[in-house]
């Protein structure tokens, strides 16, 4: 049996999942979106145990209830119990079985496999992987740094465009790296927290291999989603290595004074990622960014860092979508929170919050109020060449 | 049922209208030993003219409604006896007004107890409200509806005794106000100097009446809090304890705590004494009080105040209590329930005596948390046991002794807390006629249909 099995009645649906610590608003994405006690984590929970136990059949719409969690582990933060870590596990074991049995609804079933099938989840041929490169160096032996940039880097224009900037902050700081361009896989982190086990298994074991091959040791991601599945998931399989997300790497080259970087005059809020965050603890390293240019005041929203509330995008919500719609879809709830901040400028650290922010922007109808920018573009605009 | 979709679908966004086995499943139980029955509909209506047009269907329709808030009583209170339309009120969850001068602030009916203690935090912090032990999606209303307690209760009774204006929606549809809220733009009185009506409302679960808005009084947040353990292991001792450093007049809350394990718990009682300060003259001389009053027992050897590092102390001054909560994972099985009568306090030590006897004889896990009610006049006792949900026969066994004890705690002068319907049976058997007529009437007068949370409190 699998271990989710053996302890997921352990659940008390005592709500604690549905907070921050504060307690100031609902912090868990799709309980906030949808308001149903079934969306919370407590309700997947019951209701999972609920379809083990056979008092309830399978069905679109229970695959849809465990499909709408982003996986953000605000509840795993908030619970109050013992088992408090393993609840995100237990989520993806649930659709990991349905996986397994074929059950599972029409946008997963189109997210795993345009993975299986293209590499990526976005339906692109995998030939264009590294187009969006334009001579960006191949990563040789030698190099200090493989920079591993992901479906949302290589594919989506807001994506491109973070990659594009990191490139020429990476260059500019003189640091030794290469990319794999169209030899590079997906990372397999959105395909394992939907429950498709097998297939991340060989995405891991391809990407480790090329790795391996390459004789890599240390890997920039763009992604948060990336460096949190290559540091939790990939560690253990057969090739170790270092992995860093981009602004733990670019705060140490503002700190060391490998940038030099010009004034500018702006208010800066900035959005914690659930997989650089909660997952992994990084919270001061984009911060430190952000401060270490001069002129930038940075101002943070109510919910931050460990209470940050997720943008909807995790578990391959930035494509399957399943939050959207509505003023209560987390990402536009993000953006009035931003708003309120009175920042010129939402700042964030992750492809997939990129794609999800600047939709929603448009929704709130704020293009003119607040910009979302990423932070290697940030960066790159106050490099002093 | 399709055209009561369709009428419920003009009323309310039919994104927060559910028939989906999933959400009737859910709705359908609580996380106590009730047995589950589920709502034909799940709805979460946004105003109180929504909840007026529901109110309205149902009687036409003459189908159940029942109003939910957080769903924590564990008593089974707000699963759907008899089906029809569950209410989950929190979407209405805003806080409409805080009157500082008059310290009160008025809520809608879904407003959680979390967001309210988060809201005058960041912007009120002078002000507080008596947070339950309960996790924070309990909400305000729905709390004093059970006559809920909180961290005030020894200072100012019921969480339902610091209500200080309504809105509701009656049985058959029309909003009415209750107390000075009825003549007044101000919400600083439930009834005095007028008839008192809100306790038309509170203790029904729900029988009679949805309140939509609900004014509570705010009493001063101190600056400083401080907590005091006192350990004895005499129970005999324990209701003299407890009414002394009530009778100081100078504690915030008096909670006594009583578990066999960790072995140092087992056969000791942990009472709990919380005290507030704006200086830390105020907290020492209160701390000064509480000493002095309990010396006798230090020089008798009886018992003694025991020194608490920060640590220690935050747990247990957490509000609302994350330690509460962990109680039900104590048998690694997700479930505890407990039997709370609100009794006389002289009858702490029989009570902790059945509490540990019906663990043994039905082999569960017990604890107890007795609290301080309004000075001393009563305390709740709560019968707590833990089942593990996926053991049926640890259910059983744990609804047998609550069952007991709902019974034991009925012969000994108490009356059931927030009661199942099982233990309201026990009380309807044990009331005096005159008063079960009483309520009889008052509910056919104010619910000719007989559609608000059907099943309880229904004299036959």
């Amino acid at each position: 049996m699998k271990k989710y099995q053996a302890q997921i009645h352990r659940c008390f649906r005592c709500g604690y999942c549905k907070f921050p610590t504060d307690y100031s608003a609902f912090n868990c994405p799709s309980y906030n979106r949808f308001r149903f006690d079934t969306y919370s984590t407590g309700g997947r929970l019951w209701l999972t145990y609920a379809w083990l136990k056979g008092e309830l059949p399978w069905s679109e719409h229970l695959a849809e209830v465990l499909y709408t969690c982003t996986t953000c582990k605000n509840c795993t933060e908030q619970c109050p119990m013992k088992f408090a870590p393993d609840i995100v596990d237990w989520i993806i074991g649930a659709r990991s079985d349905m996986v397994e049995q074929g059950k599972i609804p029409a946008r997963i079933k189109r997210f795993l496999e345009s993975v299986y099938s293209y590499g990526n989840p976005l339906k692109i041929p995998r030939t264009e992987r590294g187009a969006w490169a334009n001579g960006t160096k191949k990563y040789s032996q030698g190099d200090e740094y493989l920079f591993y940039v992901g479906c949302l880097g290589s594919f989506d224009e807001n994506g491109q465009k973070m990659a594009k900037s990191l490139v020429e902050v990476l260059k500019a700081a003189g640091v030794s790296f290469g990319i794999l361009g169209n030899d590079e896989e997906c990372c397999g982190n959105e395909v394992h927290a939907l429950g498709e086990t097998e297939l991340f298994q060989t995405l891991a074991g391809k990407n480790i291999e090329k790795f391996k091959q390459l004789g890599v040791k240390k890997v920039i991601t763009l992604s948060p989603h990336a460096y949190n599945v290559m540091k939790n998931q990939y560690q253990g399989m057969g090739y170790s290595f270092d992995v860093y997300h981009y602004t733990q790497v670019v705060s140490g080259l503002i700190k060391n004074k490998k940038l030099k970087t010009k004034d500018s005059e702006f208010k800066v809020t900035y959005h914690d990622p659930c997989y650089l965050g909660r997952y992994n603890k990084v919270y001061d390293a984009p911060r430190n960014i952000l401060q270490g240019i001069k002129g930038i005041k940075l101002v943070e929203m109510d919910r931050n860092r460990v209470d940050a509330f997720c943008c909807g995008g995790g578990s391959g919500n930035f494509v399957t979508d399943y939050l959207a719609g509505g003023e209560d879809s987390p990402a536009r709830v993000r953006i009035r929170e931003a708003e309120q901040t009175g920042a010129d400028v939402l700042a964030v650290a992750c492809p997939g919050c990129m794609v999800m922010f600047k939709d929603a922007v448009k929704a709130e109808d704020v293009e003119g109020k607040i910009s979302v920018l990423d932070i290697a573009t940030i960066v790159k605009e106050s490099i002093v060449a | 049922m399709a055209d009561i979709y369709e009428a419920l679908v003009k009323i309310v966004d039919k994104d927060y209208i559910s028939t989906s086995k999933e959400e009737r499943y859910l709705y359908g139980r609580d996380p106590g030993l009730m047995p589950p029955h589920e709502p034909d509909y799940v709805v979460m209506p946004a105003k109180v003219e929504e909840v007026q047009e529901i109110v309205r269907l149902a009687n036409r329709e003459k189908i159940p409604i029942v109003p939910k808030g957080g769903g924590l009583s564990l008593t089974g209170l707000v699963i759907p006896q008899k089906g029809g339309i569950l209410l989950d009120m929190k979407r209405m969850g805003k806080i409409i007004e805080v009157n500082e001068k008059g310290s009160y602030v008025i809520v809608e009916g879904g407003t959680t107890h979390g967001a309210l203690k988060s809201y005058l935090q960041k912007h009120y912090p002078h002000l507080r409200h008596s947070i339950p032990d309960s996790p924070p999606i309990a909400t305000v209303v729905a709390n004093a509806v059970i006559h809920g307690q909180g961290r005030l209760t020894q200072q100012h009774g019921f969480n339902s005794d610091m209500v200080c204006g309504l809105e509701v929606v009656l049985p058959t549809g029309e909003v009415c106000k209750i107390g000075s809220c009825a003549v007044s733009q101000y919400w600083f009185s439930k009834g005095p100097p007028m008839p008192d009506m809100s306790s038309l409302f509170f203790g029904w679960f729900g029988t009679t009446g949805i309140i939509t808005r609900m004014a509570l009084k705010l009493y001063p947040c101190k600056k400083l809090r401080d907590v005091m353990l006192f350990l004895t292991d005499k129970a005999d001792l324990v209701p003299d304890i407890i009414l002394k450093l009530g009778r100081t007049e100078m504690m915030e809350d008096v909670v006594v705590s009583a578990q066999p394990i960790p072995l140092r718990f087992k056969g000791n009682f942990y009472i709990l004494a919380f005290i507030t300060g704006d200086t830390e003259e105020e907290i020492e001389f209160k701390k000064k009080m509480a000493w002095n009053t309990l010396w006798e027992y230090f020089e008798s050897k009886d018992g003694g105040f025991v020194s608490l590092v920060s640590e220690m102390k935050a747990p247990m001054m957490s509000m609302p209590s994350k330690e509460t909560t962990k109680f039900a994972d104590v048998s690694k099985g997700g479930g505890f329930e407990y039997s709370g009568p609100i009794a006389p306090i002289e009858k702490y030590p029989v009570f902790v005596k059945k509490l540990a006897d019906l663990a043994e004889k039905y082999n569960l896990f017990y604890a107890s948390s007795a609290r301080l009610i309004d000075g001393g006049h009563c305390m709740m006792f709560s019968f707590s046991y833990t089942f593990n949900r996926a053991e049926p026969d640890s259910m059983v066994r744990a609804k047998k002794a609550l069952d007991e004890a709902a019974e034991f705690a009925l012969e000994n002068g108490g009356v059931m807390w927030k009661p199942n319907i099982d233990e309201q049976k026990m009380m309807m058997a044990r009331m005096d006629p005159n008063t079960l007529n009483l309520m009889k009437k008052i509910k056919q007068l104010l619910d000719p249909n007989g559609i608000m949370n059907p099943g309880n409190w229904e004299v036959s």
